[in-house]
């Protein structure tokens, strides 16, 4: 790649920082050029997110239909699942199983519920809502 | 205590970064590109049998820390490594450090770290980053695949350097404590090279180097009827996504790997390392090419059996080259091996 033909299409990075590339410069050399994003790059990285937020859809969705509880609905947000969710919180898997099924979490004890509020760092009160889905990402 | 003279410079990927800004605090001059290729990082596999969310595994480099071991070891650098269960240890373990001014290479999670921007956190646990300062809760760091200094506070470096999940870093923490007076930058060098040949061309299992991706274009035929044109295109862009981000410089560290050779060429004062980095930086262009048409039938959201003959021989063409190129490569560094 030449350092003229170095992608600048806005995306991903939000701006936050520029990828570094390594390209050629007039005269043959290799130098290192910043890029604020490749729209190629932009596609297959909206794909990942748009497949993680389907996921949070349904999950919200089903905890709307009753069949399973907000705690659920906050893993799939956070991309956890039940192992990563008890390594985080402590909480040990079996007692994970229980609190996502419907009215489930209203059985864990406060600590239990300061454990997953702290893991997705959210407050005990937000554990037992959805996010309004216009203000989210899902 | 006097400021520390850390020199934050960018890299296109976080371990090569760490290790050659550590390396050059110490005062060996070394940039990414000659960490990158001492410590063989160019490599391929495709790994069907292994999946991550659902999707075989692809990669374009080496497991973790396994550049940078290879890096100081064939520089002959003496590093101290160590893990932690207690947190509170770690983090006061590396506070003694920056005490005495030695800025300090950390293994992290970047799901919480809280600098980098939102689209890239996933449960990824193994990015590097330097701790050079802190000023009270504050840590100054330098991320290598960030362009300035950034900084942490105490619970939420704490909080990344003990991530949970797949590859736990536990802590993990590591600087150079000897780094020898005269460096055998030649020696090392060729042990990288022939060590990044062998692995693209002689490793007897189909899913590694040129064979790997030969084996990836056969694959990748039969995806839209096995699995879906859905399921089909999310592999193609995992592909894609390992190719490109995650600071691989471009074109799946292809482009790193030209900057080096084109390094070698002046090291050794012999052109025909610029002619393989030229080649190299084809071979890149074509990489870039495939993403870009594998992106184009991802944002399309739908493929015909055409499509997928294109991008397949897209890469049987990247496949056919880079098997050439390495085999010739490896006859280059085998005959520089004897002189020095």
């Amino acid at each position: 790649m030449k350092e003229k033909e170095v992608p600048q299409d806005d995306g991903m990075l939000q701006g936050k920082t520029r990828d570094l590339y390594y390209v050629l410069d007039e005269n043959g050399n290799y130098v290192n050029a910043l890029s604020t994003g490749w729209e190629a790059k932009n596609i297959v990285m909206q794909q990942a997110w748009d497949i993680i937020n389907e996921a949070v859809a349904e999950v919200r969705a089903k905890v709307l239909r009753n069949e399973a509880s907000t705690l659920l609905y906050h893993m799939e947000k956070n991309q956890m699942d039940i192992k990563l969710l008890a390594q985080y919180s402590g909480v040990s898997r079996s007692r994970i199983r229980e609190h996502v099924r419907p009215g489930g979490l209203e059985k864990a004890s406060q600590a239990e519920k300061e454990a997953y509020a702290s893991s997705f760092r959210i407050s005990v009160e937000q554990l037992f809502k959805l996010d309004d889905p216009h203000t989210n990402n899902d | 205590m006097t400021e520390p003279a850390f020199e934050h410079r960018q890299s296109a990927h976080c371990e090569n970064g760490v290790t050659a800004n550590l390396f050059r605090f110490h005062g060996l001059d070394i940039n990414e590109p000659l960490v990158f290729g001492i410590g063989s990082g160019l490599f391929f596999a495709h790994m069907p049998f292994m999946k991550l969310n659902g999707i075989p595994v692809t990669g374009f480099r080496p497991f973790p820390g396994i550049i940078f071991q290879r890096a100081a070891k064939r520089l002959g650098i003496k590093m101290k490594v160590k893990t932690y269960r207690n947190p509170q240890k770690a983090m006061s373990e590396l506070d003694a450090n920056l005490e005495q001014g030695i800025p300090t290479g950390c293994v992290v999670g970047v799901f919480h770290l809280t600098y980098f921007p939102e689209p890239y956190r996933f449960h990824f646990n193994a990015h590097n980053l330097v701790a050079f300062e802190r000023k009270g809760d504050t840590y100054y760091i330098s991320d290598p695949v960030m362009e300035t200094i950034t900084t942490l506070s105490r619970r939420d470096f704490e909080r990344v350097r003990f991530a949970k999940g797949t590859a736990r870093p536990k802590g993990k923490m590591y600087w150079p404590v000897a780094i020898p007076e005269e460096v055998n930058l030649r020696r090392a060098i060729i042990k990288g090279i022939r060590k990044t040949c062998y692995d693209m061309t002689e490793i007897p299992l189909h899913f590694f180097g040129a064979k790997g991706i030969r084996y990836l274009a056969k694959r990748m035929l039969k995806w839209p009827q096995q699995l879906g044109d859905r399921k089909a295109l999310q592999y193609l862009g995992q592909v894609v996504r390992m190719q490109e981000e995650i600071g691989t410089g471009g074109a799946g560290f292809r482009f790193m790997y030209a900057a080096f050779l084109q390094e070698c060429a002046r090291i050794f004062n012999d052109d025909r390392f610029a002619a393989f980095s030229l080649q190299m930086t084809e071979i890149g262009d074509d990489w870039r090419a495939f993403a870009y048409e594998a992106s184009r039938l991802v944002k399309n959201r739908s493929s015909q059996g055409s499509d997928w003959a294109s991008v397949s021989l897209a890469l049987q063409g990247i496949a056919t080259k880079e098997q050439q190129l390495f085999e010739a490569l490896y006859k280059l560094a085998k005959e520089w091996d004897k002189k020095i």
